[in-house]
């Protein structure tokens, strides 16, 4: 029990996805500038990325480690992940219209981000346990969520404010996004860990 | 040989099973919509600005379908009124192409400043201080509020007069609930000529604060040739149904408040 609130705390806040792994940058950028849009794409994360993990870790306990084929584990997780997130979208579609409303085009969006592949990477090469994996993968994706959220808070406030002319857009973006990431290495060390 | 085929024959494989499973699952989950949805969402232009009132094209597309009326985008323009009416079956709404034009010319230059403005840059919290910071509080504040509305890029501030660029203006509105001024209005593309001054003082005091105010001096009335000129509140405005892009009044006009567009269509 205690090894998998460590790993939930770890994924969080040790290592989280985008701010000490630089995993997902793309949406972390993109689509931070405003936090109704940070939440809807952190939902649609949490999702696919708790989801991929599982049947990522089941395909390469089943199917690659007894056939000796890890060297396969990137170009399969891909294909994995891509149809998983397609048959999701199908799903949610017929049964559940509102929530495939809410997560809109960020669901599609997410097939190819590298933070669901780095995480059914990261568990493969771990080899952690199947309740690990799922736990570390929901885990790493609330972390996501956590700085997408923060940050879009962070450029919100950047938007009513008189920035430098040589700063303003891309550059004081990712200087803010520097700092969230250093106030976030305060974690390091955390427990130990 | 063995080491190579197994591989790709298990990677094929999982592509094949995938595919057969999304395959089943487009048919068996498929959800039943109007195939002409999404017609109208592909002749809809796609910029998702919200003009006509729905959040995004694809929610516009479902309501046309569900009977909305087919003429609220005004990106499209009537071409795209035309084509929606031939996919709806219903008849041509078509309006006219519409630009929005700024109508002010009190760049920093021609404007005393009062004070100078060190705040949020935003038009509203500016004009909020005794009317911002240019001597003419009717005209441009210069903040750029229209700009971050603009979802084309059509409008650029310049030396604190905000300038469209109307090949890039679709006419959808969005600068003009913006503007605390209300200086921006909407005209027909085909005019090109309008009275670029929203000052409603007397002549002497707004020709004081700005130099291209429009002192409402009558002469433009007199000389224009179809009638088409009026003034209402010390300031001239022209009537763009009636006006005929002949140029006469810019001509006589003394203070140059009368500014020449290029003509699109």
């Amino acid at each position: 029990m205690r090894e998998i609130v460590l790993i939930a705390i770890t994924a969080i806040f040790v290592e989280n996805f985008v701010l000490s792994k630089f995993l997902g940058i793309c949406p972390f950028l993109g689509v931070s500038k405003k936090t109704s849009t940070a939440v809807g794409m952190g939902g649609a994360i949490i999702f696919v990325i708790t989801i991929s993990s599982t049947v990522t870790w089941v395909i390469n306990e089943y199917l690659l480690i007894p056939n000796d084929l890890t060297y396969l584990q990137t170009i399969v997780f891909i294909l994995v992940i891509a149809a998983l997130v397609q048959l999701v979208e199908t799903v949610m579609k017929k049964f559940m219209p509102p929530l495939y409303r809410a997560l809109g085009i960020y669901l599609p969006l997410i097939t190819t981000n590298c933070a669901v592949l780095g995480s059914a990477l990261l568990i493969a090469e771990r080899k952690y346990t199947f309740l690990q994996a799922v736990v570390f993968g929901f885990s790493a994706a609330v972390g996501f969520t956590l700085a997408l959220v923060l940050f879009s808070g962070v450029r919100e406030r950047i938007e009513t404010n008189d920035i430098p002319v040589a700063f303003r857009g891309l550059p004081i973006t990712l200087v803010a996004a520097a700092l969230v990431s250093v106030a976030f290495f305060g974690f390091q060390g955390l427990f130990g860990i | 040989m063995e080491t190579v085929l197994f591989p790709v024959a298990l990677v094929s494989g999982l592509g094949l099973i995938f595919g057969l499973i999304l395959s089943y699952a487009s048919v068996k989950f498929e959800v039943k919509v109007d195939d002409r949805i999404a017609k109208v969402r592909e002749a809809l232009p796609g910029a998702n600005c919200g003009a006509c009132g729905f959040s995004g094209c694809d929610n516009y597309a479902e309501a046309i379908v569900n009977g909305a009326e087919i003429n609220r985008c005004p990106v499209g323009g009537p071409e795209l009124v035309a084509k929606l009416s031939d996919i709806m079956g219903v008849e041509n709404q078509a309006g006219e192409k519409m630009v929005a034009r700024v109508m002010c010319q009190g760049s920093w230059d021609k404007v005393n400043i009062k004070f100078d403005y060190d705040g949020i840059m935003d038009c509203r919290s500016a004009a909020s201080m005794s009317g911002g910071p240019s001597s003419c509080v009717y005209g441009c504040v210069g903040m750029g509020s229209c700009k971050k509305a603009c979802a084309f890029g059509a409008i650029t501030v310049e030396n604190g007069l905000a300038r469209i660029d109307e090949t890039k203006c679709t006419g959808c509105g969005k600068c003009i609930a913006e503007c605390p001024k209300l200086i921006i209005k909407l005209v027909p593309a085909r005019s090109g000529y309008s009275v670029a001054c929203s000052n409603e003082e007397k002549g002497a005091v707004a020709r004081k604060n700005c130099k291209v105010a429009c002192i409402a001096c009558g002469k433009c009335v007199k000389t224009c040739p179809k009638e088409a000129i009026t003034i209402v509140n010390f300031k001239a405005v022209i009537d763009t149904a009636k006006c005929e892009n002949c140029g006469e009044c810019i001509k006589v006009c003394p203070t140059g408040a009368i500014a020449k567009y290029t003509v699109l269509m």
